[in-house]
C-alpha cells in the first residue's frame, strides 16, 4: 500500500505521540498506583446490613486515625443513608476538616446509583452487589454537593448530600 | 472501481425513502422532547399532564440515538449499495421486511416508553424493570437491522460472483464493513435483552446480574457509535471528493482505516465503564489502550480529507498556501454541513480522548460534559453530514433536484445548527467540569454556590437547545420540500471515482477471513477473562423494581 511521505511523517507523529501518552497513564496507574475504583468486593444486596461497615450504627463518618476519617454510606432510591446524628435525625451534611484523607465507602441496597462529590476526583458507579470505594484528600474549603450521577428513577435529581470542609 | 453507477429503479427509491421517512419523523419528534428537557432543567419551565422528564428523556434517547440514526444509516447504506452492485428483486423483499420488522419494533417501543411504562432511559440499566414489550420492540430493532445487514452481505456476494477477480465497490466494501461491526457487536446487546432481560421482565428468571448486563451492553453501546461514525466517513471519504470536483484519495488507505475501524471499535466498552466497583483495573487499563487504536484510522481519515481538498484545489490552479482552502465550494450545503461535522470533530475526539483516559475520567464521569461530548460527535458530527447527504439523497431518490433556494435555507439551517449546538454543547462541557450531572431534572440540591453556577449553564442550554429546535423545524421543512415540492429534475448521486493512475489496491483488503478472525481474536482477548471473572465473582443477583420509575 502507497503512503505519500507526509502522510508517513503525519502518522507517525501521530502514533509517537500516542506511545507517549499511553505510557503517561500506564506509569500514572502502575508506578503511581492511580486507578479508577475496582476493589472487586461483593454483598448481598438484600442484606447490606450483614457488612460491618453497613450497619445501621456505623453509617456515616468516624475519624480512624488522625486527619483520617471513613464514612459509609447506603444508597437506596432516592436517599443516602449517612447514619442519624445523636438526636436522631437523618444526617445529610458530613463535616471534615480541610487537609484530611476520606475514605468513601458506600453500596446500594436497590438499583444502580452515582455518587459523586463535585468538584472533587470522588466519582464511582455504586451497583447492588458491589462496594464502591474511593480515597480522596480533601484539599480545599467549602461546600461541596454529593449528587447521584447515575440515573435511578424518578426521584434521581432528589438524591444528595452535601461535603462540607472547614478550616 | 467501477466507473458506472447503477441507476436506482422506482422501486427501490421508495425503500430508501421509506427509511429517509422514519429518520424525519424521529428528528421532529426527539427533538422536540430535546427541547422540553432543556426548558426543564432551566428551572423555568414545568411540562404540563403530570409528564414525567424521564419519560421525554428516555423518548429523547431511544428516538435519536437507537431509531433516527439506525434508519438513516440502513436506508443509505441500501442506497450504496444500490448505486454500486445493485439489489435484486428478492433481495429488494427482505430489505423491506427488515424496514418492517424495525419499523414494528420502533413502534412497540416508543408506545411503552410515552405511557410511562418504560422510563429506563436509552441505556435501561437493570434492575430498573420497563414493561417486557419494551425490551421485545428493541429486539425487533435489531433484529430487524439484521435482515438488513444479511441483504447487504448477499448484494456483494453476488456482485463478487458475477465479476471474478475484480475488486468490491468502495462505497460497497464500506456499508460491508459497518454491518459487520453492527452485527459482531449487537450480539452483546441482543444476548443481554434476550437471555437477561425478557426472560426476568416476564417473570420467569427471579433475579438479574446487573454487572454482567452492563458490560455486555457497553460491548455494544461503544461500536454503536462507530456505526454512527462510519457512515459519515463514508461520505467524507467518497462522497465530498466528488462534490468538490476531484478523486479519490487513495481506495487502500480507506480501506485500510475502515478495516482498523472494524477491529478497534468493539473490544473497548470497558472505557465506558472505569469508575464501576467490579471489574479488574489492570483489564479496563488494557481496553483503555485498545480504545486509542481509533486514533491511528482517525488521522489516516483526517490526512486524506485534507489532502483530497489540497490536491482538487492545485489541480485548478490554486497556487498560493492556503488559496486551495480559500476556493473549497463554501455555498453548496452538500458540502458545507459535512465540513462544519469534520471541524466539530476535532473538539469532540478531543474530548472523547479525556473520556476514555484511565484516571481523567473521574472528573467527567456521568457528569453533563458527556453529553456535550455526545452532542459534539454524534449530534454535529454526525448528524450534519447525514443533513449533508439528505440535501442530494433526497431529490436523487424522488426525482426532484436541490434548488438555488433549497441550498440557501440549507446553509442557513446549517448556521443555525452549528451556533446553536456551540452554546448547548459548550455549556454542557463547562457545567460538567464543575460536577453538574447528566440524565438529571432541574434540581437545586442542597442549593448553595456550586448548584446555582450549574443552573445559569443550564439557562444557557435551554437557549441553545431553543435555537437547535428552530434548527430541527428548518430541516424537516427542507425535507418535505425535497420530497413533494422542488422542481422535477436530476440530482447527481456522487461518488468520487479513483485517478486513472491510481496504483492497484492489494487483494489482501479483501480477505474478510483475516480481517474477521483479528476482529474476534480481539474481542476474545479484550473479554474473555474479565467476562469469566465477573460471572465467577459474582454477588446475588438482582430483584426487579418497578416502583423508582413509577411503575
Amino acid at each position: 500500500m502507497h503512503l505519500h511521505k507526509y502522510e508517513k511523517i503525519w502518522l507517525v507523529f501521530g502514533m509517537a505521540s500516542l506511545v507517549l501518552f499511553l505510557l503517561i497513564i500506564g506509569f500514572a496507574a502502575f508506578w503511581k498506583g492511580t486507578h479508577p475504583q475496582s476493589h472487586i468486593e461483593t454483598i448481598d444486596p438484600q442484606n447490606v446490613e450483614a457488612h460491618d461497615a453497613f450497619k445501621p450504627e456505623n453509617l456515616g463518618i468516624r475519624e480512624v486515625a488522625d486527619g483520617k476519617y471513613i464514612v459509609n454510606i447506603v444508597a437506596s432510591a432516592f436517599n443516602y443513608d449517612f447514619g442519624k446524628d445523636t438526636e436522631g435525625n437523618a444526617i445529610k451534611t458530613i463535616r471534615v476538616p480541610k487537609g484530611s484523607t476520606v475514605l468513601y465507602q458506600i453500596t446500594t441496597k436497590d438499583v444502580v446509583h452515582g455518587f459523586q462529590v463535585a468538584g472533587t476526583n470522588v466519582n464511582m458507579m455504586v451497583e447492588p452487589g458491589h462496594i464502591s470505594r474511593y480515597e480522596a484528600v480533601m484539599k480545599n474549603v467549602g461546600e461541596f454537593t454529593i449528587v447521584c450521577n447515575e440515573y435511578c428513577g424518578i426521584g434521581h435529581h432528589q438524591m444528595y448530600g452535601t461535603v462540607e470542609v472547614y478550616e | 472501481m467501477t466507473k458506472v453507477q447503477l441507476p436506482l429503479s422506482k422501486k427501490e427509491s421508495r425503500l430508501y425513502m421509506a427509511f429517509m421517512w422514519v429518520t424525519y419523523i424521529s428528528l421532529l419528534i426527539g427533538g422536540l422532547m430535546g427541547l422540553l428537557q432543556t426548558l426543564v432543567r432551566s428551572g423555568k419551565y414545568t411540562l404540563p399532564f403530570n409528564i414525567d422528564y424521564y419519560t421525554i428523556l428516555t423518548v429523547h434517547g431511544v428516538i435519536l440515538g437507537l431509531v433516527l440514526t439506525t434508519f438513516f444509516i440502513i436506508g443509505f447504506q441500501f442506497s450504496l449499495m444500490g448505486k454500486t452492485v445493485g439489489i435484486s428483486d428478492k433481495q429488494l423483499k427482505v430489505a423491506w421486511l427488515s424496514f418492517w420488522v424495525m419499523l414494528i419494533g420502533t413502534i412497540m417501543a416508543a408506545v411503552t416508553i410515552l405511557v410511562g411504562e418504560a422510563s429506563v432511559l436509552y441505556t435501561f440499566y437493570a434492575p430498573l424493570r420497563a414493561h417486557p414489550a419494551f425490551y421485545i420492540g428493541l429486539a425487533l430493532v435489531i433484529i430487524g437491522s439484521w435482515i438488513a445487514a444479511f441483504v447487504n452481505f448477499r448484494q456483494l456476494y453476488v456482485w463478487k460472483k458475477a465479476h471474478k477477480g475484480e475488486k468490491s465497490p468502495l462505497p460497497a466494501f464500506m456499508v460491508i464493513i459497518n454491518m459487520l461491526m453492527w452485527f459482531i457487536a449487537t450480539i452483546g446487546v441482543a444476548t443481554s435483552v434476550l437471555v437477561l432481560f425478557i426472560p426476568w421482565s416476564l417473570g420467569y428468571a427471579e433475579t438479574i446480574n446487573v454487572l454482567l448486563s452492563r458490560t455486555l451492553f457497553w460491548y455494544f453501546g461503544h461500536p454503536l457509535v462507530y456505526f454512527w461514525l462510519l457512515p459519515a466517513y463514508m461520505a467524507w471519504y467518497v462522497v465530498i471528493p466528488k462534490i468538490i470536483g476531484g478523486k479519490l484519495f487513495s481506495d487502500a488507505l480507506a480501506r485500510m482505516a475502515f478495516i482498523l475501524l472494524l477491529m478497534f471499535s468493539i473490544p473497548v466498552g470497558f472505557h465506558h465503564q472505569l469508575t464501576e466497583p467490579g471489574i479488574d483495573p489492570t483489564w479496563k487499563f488494557i481496553q483503555v489502550v485498545l480504545t486509542f487504536m481509533v486514533v491511528i484510522p482517525s488521522l489516516m481519515t483526517a490526512f486524506s480529507i485534507f489532502a483530497t481538498f489540497e490536491t482538487t484545489g492545485r489541480r485548478k490552479g490554486f497556487k498560493s498556501l492556503f488559496g486551495w482552502f480559500k476556493k473549497l465550494p463554501w455555498k453548496d450545503v452538500r458540502f458545507l454541513a459535512p465540513f462544519i461535522g469534520m471541524a466539530a470533530f476535532i473538539p469532540g475526539g478531543a474530548g472523547g480522548i479525556v473520556n476514555a483516559s484511565h484516571q481523567m475520567n473521574a472528573l467527567v464521569h456521568n457528569t453533563i460534559w458527556i453529553t456535550g461530548h455526545f452532542h459534539l460527535t454524534a449530534a454535529t458530527t454526525v448528524i450534519l453530514t447525514f443533513f449533508g447527504i439528505t440535501y442530494w439523497l433526497v431529490p436523487h431518490l424522488t426525482g426532484r433536484r436541490l434548488t438555488p433556494r433549497l441550498n440557501k435555507l440549507g446553509i442557513i439551517q446549517t448556521f443555525i445548527w452549528t451556533f446553536g449546538m456551540t452554546i448547548m454543547s459548550g455549556s454542557m462541557h463547562i457545567q460538567g467540569l464543575l460536577g453538574g450531572p447528566r440524565r438529571s431534572s432541574f434540581s437545586e440540591y442542597a442549593g448553595g454556590e456550586q448548584v446555582a453556577t450549574w443552573i445559569n449553564y443550564q439557562i444557557a442550554q435551554a437557549v441553545g437547545g431553543t435555537i437547535l429546535f428552530i434548527g430541527i423545524l428548518l430541516m424537516v421543512y427542507i425535507f418535505i420540500q425535497l420530497t413533494f415540492f422542488a422542481p422535477r429534475g436530476v440530482q447527481e448521486y456522487p461518488i468520487a471515482v479513483e485517478e486513472d493512475d491510481a496504483e492497484p489496491t492489494p487483494k489482501i483488503l479483501e480477505n474478510w477471513y483475516l480481517w474477521i478472525g483479528i476482529t474476534i481474536a480481539l474481542i476474545l482477548f479484550a473479554y474473555t477473562i474479565p467476562v469469566i471473572d465477573i460471572l465467577k465473582h459474582s454477588p446475588p443477583g438482582s430483584l426487579p423494581f418497578d416502583w423508582p420509575i413509577g411503575r
